[in-house]
């Protein structure tokens, strides 16, 4: 085949997306919607790093500060909240071998996830509105610096997605509990208890243990689906907080500022969102773990009741340790910053420790494993957050936190890597895995670009992570801008990094268009053929 | 008092130290579980060791820090301790108002930083001449911001807000603003137009 019908038709024109299920649709919609929010992430994140070594004069400052606005929030919510909301849509079902609750309730995840982006994104860039993803009381409601209309916009887009996010809550448990037509009627209560780890905590305390009624990826799916729905409640309740404001200015009416306390506006919206960087994430990267571990070895998982009980410990950790956050706000008392700060923070080195080993330990029962692509990203996302997590537990110390806090310390090698090569690899690894059994057999266009995709991404990954990392111990603050090139050479070296990072994936952009081909990417997006509710074609 | 230069130097050894080995510890794994091996997996006490190992250095690392970051005990403790000077510091409308155009302090003193907002979140950071830290901290509004340090060597410093405050905050930067002077440090003489006082 030319490359131009390669192209259009797929590899080999394996790929038929007329034979998809709407299942399979459905979480093939949110890997594409995922993957064009990671495009707009990669190219927002190389203009920063480009206007970092140098400004470019034809951004403005204002501009560079709404990039830096909405960069994370695409990220997390537009990227990584559609691909793990599609992954997991598709998985828990797969794994409790049973139709999910609402295919309809999914495309409207999608949907709201894709529009809610688009939405604060659009806001931001036509409008600038930029009070950064930590919405610092009082600086989102500061109308003397933003539009009125760019941050009602804003926020209404951030609103969306969590709407979405909700939609997904609910379709996860609805999913585990409910009972599909002309089945006997399931155990919804027993369900949700072996789900969340109620049943484990009682097998504790008894001698005769009941049996766990959802596997374990399962089970860390839906205790990562419970911090996602207090997350989504949390930036929710904040935006009709900062809504208020921006209507009754709208009004033309001022509402007094100081009437909010700044600092225990901090501490909610820090419990909010720390429910995504030290909660789901965590506990959906460590279930992710396990699965990609069993599926690849085709063996039980290593301590699987220690696993599953560690995720328990990982879910109640993440609703206590916010306070590392605020470590250098002296309003903040001694003893929460000691104990949910220092001390209950320290347990995730030991609760994703241990989710590394379990993770090794499992694929080194199987040996030899063939090297494939699952595999090889699958270790590139164990060694991410074997990098970020010690990075974080350091910084979460009363005496580092002094001099780290706030500098590019923080956002290199623990935030840039935990997501660029911790999170994101672990992904990467997930797609490449599924991707056959999604397709019903598409071939990989190819292996050298999969290939570089890999070293581009790691080497990347952990490059930029680094050199920020340097420049932050020199002093470079993050969320700010130097004029003088005071840490140039870092910045430089960073922007190389950055470039391998953009270059990985656009040969992994590369590599599915060609093996999916142009129609059938636009396929994905049409009504599905195959009536039924069942997740795979039979015949596949 | 220990430099925090030197506490980030420390800080830098032992963390390249660990990233060197975890690289080469999964880059010899991936190698490995390639490779034909003994039958049997991982044998439980491996697991547990491990498990313990993390529990002393998650345990140990903020007992170290207590013990030998000076500014740790000083800082959880500020509110029971008596400053030898107090240097009050207000923040309006992304600019810092001093109370001199520099601020003198002599080496050994338990100085007190206070610094409030009047509007937004701001940082409060001192840097030296080549940027690197000395300290920051939050300066959220309505609220006391104060941290108390001690300086044991000359030195000219600027202040930098260290938290992002809207476009206008980068700017927030006062060069030179604070001068320290020690009785033998190489520090040029007071040129101040106000000394800090107790």
């Amino acid at each position: 085949m030319t490359f131009l019908a390669t192209l259009m038709n797929g590899e080999q024109a394996a790929f038929k997306p007329a034979s998809l299920t709407p299942m399979q649709k459905l979480t093939l919609r949110f890997v594409v919607v995922g993957l064009v929010c990671y495009a707009v992430v990669v190219i927002e994140g190389m203009i920063m790093r480009l206007h970092e070594v140098t400004p470019v004069p034809t951004i403005q400052t204002e501009q560079f500060f709404a990039i830096m606005t909405a960069h994370p929030l695409v990220g997390i919510f537009g990227s990584t909240y559609s691909i793990v909301c599609g992954a997991f849509l598709f998985l828990v079902p797969f794994l409790m071998k049973k139709p999910l609750w609402s295919i309809t309730l999914g495309n409207w995840t999608c949907a709201l996830l894709g529009i809610g982006t688009l939405t604060f994104w659009g806001a931001g860039f036509l409008s600038e509105y930029a009070p950064l993803y930590t919405l610092y009381w009082p600086l989102p409601a500061d109308f003397t610096q933003f539009s009125l209309w760019g941050g009602t916009f804003f926020i209404v887009g951030i609103a969306l997605a969590m709407v979405g996010t909700i939609c997904f809550v609910i379709n996860i448990f609805k999913t585990i509990t409910y009972t599909p037509e002309g089945w006997d009627r399931q155990p919804a209560g027993a369900l949700l208890a072996s789900a969340l780890g109620i049943t484990a905590v009682k097998n504790f305390f008894v001698r005769r243990k009941t049996e766990h009624l959802v596997p374990l990826p399962v089970a860390a799916i839906a205790r990562g689906t419970v911090d996602t729905a207090f997350n989504s409640a949390v930036i929710l309740g904040t935006g009709v907080l900062i809504l208020v404001y921006m209507v009754a200015a709208l009004l033309g009416i001022d509402l007094r500022r100081s009437a909010v306390d700044a600092l225990l506006y901090k501490n909610w919206f820090w419990w909010g969102l720390d429910l995504v960087a030290d909660g789901l994430v965590l506990i959906f990267v460590a279930g992710t773990w396990y699965l990609l571990a069993t599926l690849i070895t085709g063996k039980k998982l290593f301590m699987e009741n220690i696993a599953r009980a560690a995720l328990l410990v990982e879910l109640v950790v993440s609703w206590t340790v916010w306070s590392h956050h605020l470590l250098s706000d002296q309003g903040q008392p001694a003893v929460l910053k000691v104990v949910s700060g220092e001390m209950v923070t320290a347990f995730e080195l030991i609760t994703q420790g241990l989710a590394f080993f379990i993770t090794l330990a499992t694929l080194w029962s199987a040996r030899p494993l063939k090297m494939t692509y699952p595999l090889r990203f699958l270790l590139g996302g164990l060694l991410g957050f074997a990098l970020a997590v010690p990075a974080g537990i350091m910084q979460a110390d009363v005496g580092l936190n002094r001099i780290l806090h706030n500098t590019q310390w923080v956002v290199g090698p623990h935030v840039h890597v935990a997501v660029l090569v911790g999170l994101t690899m672990t992904l990467y690894s997930a797609i490449y895995l599924l991707l056959p059994m999604l397709t019903n057999g598409a071939k990989l266009y190819s292996d050298k670009l999969a290939t570089f995709h890999f070293w581009a991404h790691l080497l990347g990954g952990i490059g930029m992570g680094a050199f920020m990392g340097m420049a932050g111990l020199q002093g470079m603050l993050r969320r700010t801008l130097y004029t003088d090139g005071e840490y140039r050479v870092f910045m430089i070296l960073a922007a190389l990094c950055g470039t391998l990072l953009l270059l990985a994936f656009l040969a992994f952009f590369l590599n599915i268009v060609m093996t999916l081909g142009v129609k059938g990417v636009l396929g994905i997006f049409t009504p599905a053929k195959v009536r039924t509710k069942d997740l795979l074609p039979v015949e596949a | 008092m220990v430099d925090s230069k030197l506490v980030l130097a420390g800080q830098t050894i032992a963390y390249t130290c660990y990233v060197l080995a975890i690289m080469a510890l999964v880059a010899w794994f991936a190698y490995r579980v390639t490779r034909e091996g003994k039958p049997g997996g991982v044998r439980p006490g491996w697991f547990w060791s491990f498990v313990s190992l993390l529990v002393v250095i998650g345990v140990s690392l903020h007992l170290i820090t207590y013990n030998t970051i000076p500014w740790v005990a000083l800082d959880l403790h500020r509110g029971s301790a008596q400053p030898d000077t107090t240097i009050t510091i207000a923040v309006a409308e992304h600019r810092f108002q001093l109370p001199a155009d520099r601020i003198v302090i002599p080496c050994g003193r338990h100085v007190l930083f206070r610094v409030t907002s009047a509007d937004l979140t701001y940082g409060f950071g001192l840097f030296r001449e080549d940027h690197t830290m000395v300290f920051q901290m939050q300066v959220v509004p309505g609220h006391d911001n104060d941290l108390l340090w001690e300086f044991d060597r000359a030195g000219v410093y600027s202040i930098r807000s260290t938290e992002y405050s809207g476009p206008a905050g980068y700017q927030m930067v006062v060069p030179d603003a604070v001068e320290v002077v020690c009785p033998t440090g190489n520090a040029a003489a007071p040129t101040s137009d106000a000394e800090a006082t107790p």
